[in-house]
């Protein structure tokens, strides 16, 4: 055949630019209720539609409703919207102290609460969970200890990762929390290989990995669904859909002509695809796929949709490649509005409780900053000692580290 | 003469390459429309359309792959590594492919790209945007490796890089990208503004790979460094008061071993500086060819300066870095003898 037409490139482009008016027209959003839930043993070939539609639970007035409704009562609400409103207060506050030069670097997750959140709380606290930089929810719904957050993010003398870290790359063993890495995607696949070791040992314990929409274009993420579905590996595989990565709409990491839910389809792994800012949804989903994970059944990809509301991190300033009223107009909306609406239509919260809530979180955080400050902050010290940079690069420290410990003077 | 920091020095060279021939494209993560973190692609897609200056999915082993694939068809891709600390996933591609295409082929594929990637410490990056990992490449056969220490060397470089018809590595030292830090980092920030080097013209010029610079003439000892400790040595010589001769190697492969014989020949000293860490690093490289072909011209043992062999910490960036103060000790040390 002789071409028509010369060839031509295809590059992707987002509905709109800053200046421009921006548009969700392109998200289909089936009413809340209307998503069957499948068994959890359904063949994934049986449930292919689920990786392309969007599993909701709560409707536009704050009522929930359809298979999905994890029908949980009102104490367990009220302790994830507190959490999602802690998680979000922390945010501020140390966004604040890196925008005051008390640090180098700081990223939130702003309007992507519900998705750690409800996900810990989904999870059993014995599994095993390898997050990315944006799931501090994860770590505070486990209750690990604000004060430890902060004593990282400002690399002070309490900082248990000695300060070698850049802010939000949290680790912590006790929390089963994996060392959050700088390199995009490179723990997908090993939580693979943790929920492996776990099969082998005939262990009860799943684990749980969440990658950006934009780290789904790195081999890795291909690495972790090829070995979860060939050995049915009991693990959760998150995709943080929220739109962008940087200044790159999701359209430039493969999102246009399909769903990155659907990815898992041609690894034979079932997916669902689940409305991100609905808190009930994304737990209802979590658990669905924890069900299956924990019974043998098999690995399971959730696409979690969602909207990135502030920048990517501190060094970033959205307004140069997306239109200020976007984070306006998404149509999910936000995560701590919906819950807290919600409960509120239940009978049971109300928006003096929600300020008063707000206001004393605040205050919270606050006072643990004070005493995180008192260890110190990036920039006016105190830090850990130079000489300790020489540690833990072997379990024994060879002849040649030892030497340059001794150059270096301290 | 139009003024230049290094950021505006490699925007030129890519917009003087992508206007002169039509086979160059620039693409990589948050490239196009945004034009870089560092915006050192700023303004190429609106000038040149999309299908030659674009983003790309975060892939960099796919952003190589594509790269020696347009390469092969007689392209020459400019593509942009977010930070060198992620060219990771590219090694197979980089070592396996772009070096060896040539050689396998007899010379009937090749695969003329540049790969641009900002190295270096300096920002409080952390280990993960801080990393010098130049050794890696230099070690493979058939990569050319480049690493400017100036605007106007950079703009000639990434000019010469862009023309020539093998694969370089393109490292681009993040912290002089706006000006020339000689490591006081508790002092005023200078801008390239007042530097000589930040004047560079506007069109086509090239400075050639594998000519080192003589960045400060001096007979009692030779410093070989490149990019920002360029700067932090011209300090360090400084503070010690030596009267050294400070080599910009400018590339490393290939390198301009006769500049070098030529300045240990006439000090008989030799001090290597680089802030990559020491364990295998460019200066052993260095040290060994120097032995091989100074011996009886050196006077003392060759002294490195390097990082320390430890990931890039974090809070501790600046008992990291070799800075003025460890380059004034190793000159003493190499003088001492
Ligand atoms: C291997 C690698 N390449 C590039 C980067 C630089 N980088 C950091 S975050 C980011 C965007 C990630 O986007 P996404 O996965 O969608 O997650 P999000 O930040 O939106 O949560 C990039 C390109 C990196 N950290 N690692």
């Amino acid at each position: 055949m002789k071409n028509a037409a010369p060839l031509e490139l295809h590059v992707p482009e987002p509905p709109a630019r800053p200046g421009e008016v921006p548009d969700f027209g392109w998200l289909k959003i089936p009413p809340a209720g209307s998503v069957a839930r499948p068994d959890i043993a359904t063949p994934p070939n049986e449930m292919r539609g689920h990786a392309y539609t969007l599993i909701r639970v709560l409707d536009e007035q704050g009522a929930a409703s359809g298979p999905w409704d994890p029908k949980l009562d009102a104490e367990t609400l009220r302790r994830g919207l507190r959490t999602m409103m802690l998680t979000r207060a922390y945010d501020e506050r140390m966004f604040r102290a890196q925008r005051q030069g008390k640090t180098s670097f700081y990223m939130r997750c702003t309007g992507e609460e519900a998705i750690g959140v409800a996900q810990a709380m989904a999870l059993d606290d014995r599994d095993m969970v390898f997050p990315t930089y944006r799931l501090q929810g994860l770590l505070i719904a486990r209750g690990w200890p604000l004060i430890e957050m902060m004593n990282q993010v400002f690399s002070n003398t309490r900082d248990r990762l000695k300060g070698r870290q850049m802010p939000v790359l949290y680790a912590s063993k006790e929390a089963r929390f994996f060392s959050i890495a700088g390199n995009l995607a490179t723990h997908l696949p090993e939580a693979v290989g943790w929920a492996m070791a776990s099969a082998i040992k005939h262990d009860d314990r799943i684990a749980a990995s969440w990658i950006g929409e934009g780290s789904t274009a790195e081999g890795d993420f291909h690495h972790a669904l090829t070995f979860a579905s060939v050995y049915r590996v009991p693990v959760v595989l998150n995709i943080v859909n929220n739109q962008y990565a940087i200044s790159t709409f999701q359209r430039i990491a493969g999102g246009e002509e399909s769903t990155f839910a659907a990815r898992a389809l041609g690894y034979g792994l079932p997916a669902l695809r689940v409305d991100g800012n609905d808190f009930l949804a994304v737990y209802a989903a979590t658990r669905w796929a924890a069900d299956r994970a924990r019974t043998n059944v098999g690995p399971t990809v959730i696409e979690l949709v969602t909207y990135r509301a502030s920048a990517h991190s501190t060094s970033d300033d959205p307004s140069k490649y997306r239109s200020a009223e976007e984070p306006g107009r998404w149509p999910l909306g936000d995560p701590i509005a919906r819950l807290s609406g919600h409960l509120a239509r239940l009978g049971e919260w109300s928006e003096e409780r929600q300020a008063r809530l707000a206001s004393e979180l605040d205050s919270e955080v606050l006072a643990i900053q004070r005493e995180a400050e008192s260890y110190g902050t990036l920039a006016s010290g105190p830090h850990h000692r130079p000489a300790t940079m020489f540690e833990d690069v072997f379990k024994e420290m060879p002849w040649h580290l030892r030497r340059q410990r001794e150059e270096m003077g301290s | 003469m139009p003024r230049m920091n290094m950021v505006q020095a490699l925007n030129s060279a890519m917009d003087v390459m992508m206007a002169r021939d039509e086979n160059v494209v620039v693409f990589g993560e948050d490239v196009g429309y945004f034009g870089g973190v560092f915006r050192c692609t700023e303004g190429l897609q609106k000038k040149y359309g999309r299908d030659r200056a674009f983003d790309t999915p975060i892939a960099e082993s796919g952003i190589l792959a594509a790269a020696i694939g347009m390469g092969v068809y007689g392209l020459r891709p400019v593509v942009e590594i977010q930070f060198a600390d992620y060219i990771y996933p590219a090694t197979d591609q980089l070592v396996s492919t772009a070096a060896r295409l040539r050689y396998r082929s007899a010379g009937a594929f090749t695969a003329p790209i540049t790969v641009r990637s900002p190295c270096g410490g300096g920002i409080f990056g952390g280990q993960t945007h801080s990393q010098s990992p130049e050794a890696i490449f230099t070690h493979v056969c058939g990569l050319k490796t480049v690493i400017p220490s100036n605007p106007y060397d950079a703009k000639g470089l990434l000019i010469s890089a862009i023309e020539d018809d093998d694969p370089v590595i393109f490292l681009e030292p993040k912290r002089i990208y706006n000006g020339p830090f000689d490591g006081h980092h508790d002092r005023p920030v200078i801008p390239w503004s007042e530097h000589p080097a930040s004047e560079v013209p506007a069109g086509h010029y090239t400075v050639s790979l594998g000519q080192a610079a003589c960045v400060r003439p001096g007979a009692e000892v030779t410093v070989l460094t490149y990019g920002t400790m360029v700067h932090v040595a011209l300090a360090g010589a400084e503070e010690a008061g030596v009267d050294a001769e400070i080599l910009d190697l400018r590339t490393l492969i290939p390198l301009d071993i006769e500049t070098i014989v030529a300045s240990v020949g006439k000090t008989g000293r030799c001090l290597i500086v680089h802030e990559a860490t020491r364990t295998s690093g460019f200066g052993a490289e260095l040290a060994a060819l120097v032995q091989e072909h100074c011996f009886y011209a050196l006077e003392a043992p060759i002294v490195r300066i390097t990082g320390w062999d430890t990931p890039y910490p974090h809070a501790l960036e600046w008992d990291y870095f070799p800075g003025p103060r460890r380059v004034a000790e190793g000159l003493k040390r190499v003088m001492a003898d």
